[in-house]
């Protein structure tokens, strides 16, 4: 096998997140899904600030700001990605990844700038949606949810639109 | 269009005729209940094992995402699609057995539609998910921090449209927990005996032009 783009096959990965997501069903009752976190981590700064306010949208009656199983396996995600890292020696120390360097220099805060954008379009778009790559991706699609297969879809389809306007236009 | 246990089911396994308990749409984790010591400790190990897994994978690089996108790395959908496939034979055995319940997000078509396709435009842009976003940084990516941020602002700005957008494109097309052999008017049985094998030919079929 040529070499991969990761320290692990793709195949053996996919499979023990399969696994991961079976074990998940089973002792926790909930599917992998990640994205929700950060709005609850959102929901907690707004109570900070703005009590009440936060306290009567929509979104946050139904989606309680608090630390629950999800913002859990988010932390959990980043000890585990450090775990990996190290134990691989691939850790990075980069502020701008090196295609993006290639393609718009390496000016950090054109980056972080376009970053910040994208992230607050992704969050927008994964809550209206009702899920990311993994709520929808890998457990709505698992799950056979008509939903996940048509967000998916649109992932799929917008991301390489976008991604060709970035790198080929 | 719905078929449920029919006559057939004596010569069907019955890993794949078990009917939906009744209250099983209702999802307990929405209820927005605490969740118990225990269950926050699950959570964490089950972050543990899936920031590490992608990690290992691969997926968490800008260069990979970026590249399935451009269409000149594959490595995302092998591993989205393994999990896939992986998890669908066990969360539908499983189920079968008793032992778990699904929990299948409600299907909004009009939502589903804008909400993926601003989600793809934001993924392209950033180079990480959600997800992935926090491995990123803990392998050393420091403009994940940056994505972070704009998540939980995009969040935030949803969270003050959401009362408009619940009265508006929510109610477009909102079909309720519906799942692919119900749009097909198929057996669930019958689906997965299909759909499980064109996945794995899928796989095959990319391992052989996309190594």
């Amino acid at each position: 096998m040529p070499a991969e783009s990761g320290a692990w096959s793709p195949y053996l990965v996919g499979l023990l997140i399969g696994l991961l997501s079976m074990a998940t069903f089973y002792f926790s009752n909930k599917p992998l899904s990640v994205s929700t976190a950060y709005a609850r981590l959102a929901g907690m700064v707004g109570n900070l600030f703005a009590r009440v306010h936060t306290e009567n949208l929509k979104f946050y009656q139904d989606t309680k700001p608090n630390v629950e199983w999800g913002m859990m396996l988010v932390f959990g995600m980043f000890i585990g990605a450090i775990i990996a890292a190290v134990s691989g020696g691939e850790i990075t120390f980069a502020w701008v990844p090196a295609l993006w360097d290639s393609r718009f220099g390496s000016d950090v805060s054109l980056r972080l700038g376009l970053a910040f954008l994208g992230g607050v379009i992704l969050a927008y778009g994964a809550r209206l949606a009702g899920g990311c790559t993994s709520g929808h991706g890998i457990s709505g699609a698992l799950q056979l949810s008509v939903s996940s297969w048509i967000a998916l879809a649109c992932f799929f389809v917008a991301a390489v639109a976008t991604a060709h306007l970035l790198y080929q236009l | 269009m719905n078929t449920p246990a029919n006559p057939l089911s004596e010569i069907v396994p019955p890993v794949l005729v078990i009917p939906s308990p009744a209250d099983e749409q209702n999802d307990p984790y929405e209820a927005g209940k605490p969740d118990s010591p225990r269950q926050l400790v699950l959570g964490l190990l089950f972050g543990v094992g899936l920031g590490f897994l992608l990690q290992k994978g691969g997926v968490a690089k800008y260069e990979v995402l970026m590249g399935q996108f451009l269409l000149t790395d594959f490595t995302v959908i092998k591993v989205m699609l393994t999990a896939i496939c992986v998890g669908m034979i066990g969360v539908f055995s499983l189920r079968a057995l008793g032992l778990v319940e699904l929990h299948v997000k409600p299907a909004r078509y009009a939502a589903n539609i804008a909400g993926g396709l601003l989600f793809g435009v934001g993924l392209a842009l950033l180079g990480y998910c959600p997800g992935t976003g926090v491995v990123a940084l803990g392998q050393g990516n420091y403009d994940a921090i940056a994505g972070i941020l704009g998540l939980m602002a995009g969040s935030y700005v949803y969270a003050e449209t959401s009362g408009y957008l619940s009265s508006t494109i929510q109610k477009i097309g909102n079909r309720g927990g519906i799942m692919l052999p119900d749009l097909l008017g198929m057996r669930l049985a019958v689906f997965l005996a299909l759909f499980v094998p064109l996945q794995v030919l899928g796989l095959l079929v990319m391992a052989q032009r996309a190594p």
